[in-house]
């Protein structure tokens, strides 16, 4: 079956007769390295304005009702005298996690390591379809720039939370950003999901068929799994977003009552009867925890990949790991009740999502206890990637315990939608998914551009990000245990809570710093895209594929035929060989046995 | 102008910063920048890891030490919060056992095993006892939780209606709460938002020919009798709300076209609360620190001292005034409540 990448026509047509002009080759470009360079380059971008967003809500916590100059520069009207509004206040909540799960850690992170490492660690000459996949990400991109037009629209933009719950979202008399603000949002979302299915299935249908010769799905890198698996959640959830999106436009804009019922707002009754908000949560969480893992699968993938080779070691448990994925995806279409113990669904439902979600904590620690052993007895390569992968792991721990104690509907009574919340998720799947998507960059860097990154800047950035990740989100837990609400513009109006703002102003600085050192960061990528040291071929001395194909940009990934895949690829430090890699491509030896089966 | 200004000078910070680290990038020698380690990188990394297991070790500590005293662990004022406190202390005992131990395995070994040229790691790939080992451990103890958990949540939820609660309806609109009590007959009146008539001051939309709602009271202020059961049953008449009740341990979201319910039973009087140590020590705090910043809370209008009070919070993003929808909450002997509730207009007198 994997036969059919080698198709000589192909071959031909890509190599040898197609003139690039500028537009073909930056632009409109099919190639997957190129795409992949486009999501990366969009989503940082994207990440950027995400981080800022933060870093005022986080300034907005800590000093309430202080003038505050930077407000007043960057949000204009909305902060007249410094002070911000509060409703542009939960525009920042909405727009800042909106981008964040999206814009940069799904179509940044599948769009660039899917589009990068699929091709090239399968041995496949470009994605199944290069058209599909450049529509795709001129869609990401198209949807991407509606929703920073939405920044600008008069009313404010959406601000009913990234969770959009209706009727909030639905009544513009409601809220000053359920006007334009959020139709811009709904049409941005809509085409962003069109951009996340197109890009999903080429990632299925190129994993499937286009493996070369020797590449069984067992020998597949985990890279690999999680991206198809990733993909495959989205494929099956992205659409039921989709149409409640559309009912919610439906509801909008025609009338309808899909998730509306007895309204009486702003003096008058509407006219909506029978719908129910509740049905809206329950389409958007059948998303919204897939999303979950959709965010964070790619991550654990590059992790595994860059654990692995680092350690100078087999991944610990190839196959636990593959059956915790396939686990981990099967159970994640399951659990979304869990958003909503306290919804007014019948508790009955809240007791068989306690259940399905803390099965869900069964493949997690799996993967958690294979990435331990896999760093036990190794020979640790500590590269900023790696450091990042390790980190991940850390955050991972973290963040994923206390789904404990938010999975218990018993106790998520008391703490659902408080600080808890927010420290737990940021966690698990923001700051995770974040350091996979760093780990990514900074392992296939010398792939993607050819050049090094310099390490020293590489391990600042690692460090401070560290330090501040934990700094913020950790004694974020304590406040969230002493009831603080989350998405509060202020919490002055609540003494009970006085007592958390000395913590607040600390969380604050830790936000502030981190966000500011990710400069670090961007110049290390800028600057070394350009001047950095030239790559060497395979730089990390690492058996996957994409390490055997030229550095410089070709089409086709191979000039010549494509690689013939004899093995797994975590043949390292395998005792028989001089070398501590045998890569993919390298033949059995006589009597060499290929021991994971 | 000033809008101006600050924009230069976060653009001076940026630049700045960009420069010091161009600086530092420059000042390196062109061999140090392959970002491949050596063993000199692996080394202080190793060790950096370790100073970063210290630095999780002294967060936590820090954060039990300056803010442990705040969490709704204990002195619940509902007849099942302690359920939930235990619950909460185990799950986070086991939490906190995990978290230690894991994430020294993990410093400890990128510590331990850290790169040296030469040295050849060991190949490993595999070992169904240990995976065994560690796919069973979670399911055991998530499977305690899981059981602890699920009859917590039907203790809490499965409403006894032979108790005779008293059924107290809450009402939410953008950006306040009004409770309505069944009355002498503690039966709540029909109610629909269609029926709201705001000439009238019939702001519930309360049926007014619906004699079971003739004798309900609406209030502003939730009181309750302690030691009785409450029904609670949940209306909101424009976008979603959730009424969070943390001292109880109680929260049901209110959503519109919908009635949902809640129910508990409180313990400790509004009196009995401020007298508890812990409460005690909670306000002189908060005091103090209002002391300190005296002025703007004067400037913002707000009673400088702060005294204990149950408070009803909304916990459901509803809008702009989202973070200030609260009503007050009174637990008081039946012979308090019983004083002020023949205190309160019925229903039928407060139309106009
Ligand atoms: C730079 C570090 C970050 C900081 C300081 C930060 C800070 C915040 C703050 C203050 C909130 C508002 C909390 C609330 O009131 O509910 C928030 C919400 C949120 N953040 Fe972050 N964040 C960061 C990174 C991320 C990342 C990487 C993600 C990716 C998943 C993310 C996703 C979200 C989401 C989904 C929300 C909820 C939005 C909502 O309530 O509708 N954040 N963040
Ligand atoms: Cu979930
Ligand atoms: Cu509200």
């Amino acid at each position: 079956m994997s036969a059919t990448a080698d198709t000589h026509g192909h071959d031909d047509h890509d190599v040898h007769h197609h003139k690039e002009t500028f537009v073909t080759k930056y632009i409109f470009s099919q190639d997957h390295k190129m795409i992949a360079k486009q999501y990366l380059i969009t989503g940082t971008i994207m990440g950027v304005i995400g981080v800022l967003m933060s870093m005022m809500m986080r300034m907005q916590i800590a000093w309430p009702e202080e003038p505050n100059l930077l407000f007043e520069a960057l949000l204009g009207k909305w902060a007249p005298g410094g002070v911000m509004d509060a409703d542009i206040y939960l525009a920042l909540v909405t727009i800042h996690g909106t981008i964040m799960v999206f814009f940069v850690l799904t179509a940044g992170l599948s769009g660039t390591f899917s589009n990068l490492l699929i091709p090239l660690q399968i041995g496949a000459r470009d994605m199944a379809s290069g058209f599909l996949n450049m529509v795709s990400y001129w869609l990401f991109f198209l949807s991407s720039i509606i929703m920073i037009m939405s920044l600008f629209v008069e009313a404010g933009p959406a601000a009913a939370g990234w969770t959009i719950y209706p009727p909030l979202s639905a009544l513009p008399m409601a809220q000053g950003g359920s006007g334009m603000g959020m139709t811009l949002w709904l049409v941005s979302m809509a085409i962003f999901i069109a951009s996340s299915l197109l890009g999903s299935l080429n990632y299925i249908v190129t994993v499937i068929n286009l493996r070369t010769k020797g590449m069984s799905m067992t020998r597949l890198p985990l890279t690999i799994w999680t991206f198809f698996i990733t993909a495959v959640i989205g494929v099956i959830s992205f659409p039921v977003l989709l149409s409640a999106v559309l009912l919610l436009i439906m509801d909008r804009s025609f009338g309808t009552s899909f998730f509306l019922s007895d309204i009486f707002i702003q003096g008058e009754v509407l006219h909506y009867q029978g719908g129910s908000p509740v049905l809206f949560e329950h389409l958007f969480w059948f998303l919204g925890h897939p999303e979950v893992y959709i965010v964070l699968l790619p991550a654990l993938g590059i992790t595994s990949e860059v654990i692995a080779t680092n350690s100078r070691k087999p991944i610990f448990g190839y196959r636990a790991m593959v059956a915790s994925i396939l686990a981990i995806a099967f159970l994640s279409t399951i659990v979304w009740g869990h958003h909503m113990f306290i919804s007014g669904m019948n508790p009955f439902l809240g007791s068989v999502f306690t259940f399905t979600t803390l099965l869900i904590a069964i493949p997690s620690a799996v993967k958690a206890f294979n990435y331990i052993t896999t760093l036990w007895k190794g020979n640790l390569q500590l590269n900023p990637a790696m450091l990042f992968s390790i980190g991940l792991v850390s955050t991972f721990i973290t963040g994923g315990l206390t789904g404990i104690i938010l999975g218990d509907s018993a106790l998520d009574i008391n703490v659902h939608d408080t600080y808890f919340v927010v420290a737990h998720f940021h966690l698990v799947m923001g700051i995770s998914a974040l350091y996979g998507m760093f780990a990514g960059i900074y392992h296939w860097f010398p792939r993607m551009f050819g050049r090094m990154m310099n390490k020293n800047l590489g391990y600042l950035h690692f460090w401070v990000t560290a330090i501040c990740a934990y700094g913020v989100f950790f004694p974020m837990h304590f406040i969230g245990m002493a009831g603080l609400p989350r998405r509060y513009y202020t919490n002055s109006n609540f003494p009970l809570f006085d007592d958390t703002t000395n913590a607040n102003v600390v969380i604050t600085m830790f936000a502030i710093v981190g966000g500011i050192f990710q400069i670090v960061f961007l110049y290390n990528f800028f600057s070394s895209m350009f001047y950095g040291k030239k790559a060497v071929q395979n730089p990390w001395k690492s058996n996957t594929l994409e390490w055997t194909a030229p550095v410089k940009h070709v089409h086709g990934n191979w000039p010549g035929a494509l690689p013939v895949v004899y093995r797994w690829p975590y043949d390292y430090s395998k005792p028989g060989h001089d070398e501590d890699f045998v890569p993919q491509n390298v033949p059995m030896k006589e009597g060499e046995e290929e021991l994971h089966h | 102008m000033t809008a101006f200004l600050s924009i230069i000078i976060v653009l001076f910070v940026a630049v700045a910063l960009w420069q010091m680290v161009k600086i530092f990038d420059l000042a390196q020698v062109g061999a140090a920048n392959t970002q491949v380690a050596d063993d000199k990188d692996n080394k202080l990394q190793g060790y950096l890891m370790m100073a970063f297991l210290v630095f999780i070790y002294a967060t936590t500590i820090a954060s039990f030490w300056y803010l442990g005293d705040l969490p709704l662990t204990s002195n619940s004022a509902s007849e099942h919060g302690p359920g939930i406190d235990n619950l909460m202390i185990i799950s986070m005992v086991v939490i906190f056992i995990v978290q230690t131990i894991t994430q020294f395995l993990l410093h400890y070994f990128a510590f331990k095993y850290k790169g040296e040229k030469g040295r050849k790691a060991l190949f490993y790939a595999d070992n169904n006892t240990l995976e065994f080992i560690w796919t069973i451990i979670p399911v055991i103890v998530l499977a305690g939780l899981i059981i602890y958990g699920l009859f917590t949540w039907n203790d809490i939820m499965n409403i006894d209606e032979d108790e005779d609660p008293m059924v107290i309806e809450l009402y939410a609109q953008q950006f306040n709460w009004k409770a309505r009590y069944g009355g002498e007959d503690n039966v709540l009146g029909k109610a629909n938002v269609r029926l709201i008539d705001i000439d009238r001051a019939n702001i519930l939309g309360v049926a007014e020919d619906d004699p079971n709602a003739q004798d309900d009271v609406i209030v502003t202020e939730l009181h309750l009798p302690v030691g009785r059961p409450i029904l609670f049953k949940m209306r909101s008449q424009d976008v979603l709300h959730s009424a969070y009740m943390p001292h109880f341990r109680a929260q049901m979201n209110c959503v519109p076209g919908m009635v949902t319910q809640f129910g508990f039973t409180p313990t400790v009087t509004t009196a009995d609360m401020r007298l508890n140590p812990d409460i005690v020590e909670k306000v002189l705090n908060i005091n103090k620190l209002r002391q300190a910043k005296k002025e703007k809370i004067e400037e913002a209008g707000q009673e400088l001292l702060y005294e204990f009070d149950y408070l009803l919070l909304c916990n459901k993003i509803c809008g702009k005034s989202h973070y200030n929808m609260q009503m007050k909450i009174i637990v008081e002997t039946q012979e308090e409540f019983d004083a002020w509730m023949a205190e309160q207009k019925t229903f039928a007198n407060s139309l106009n």
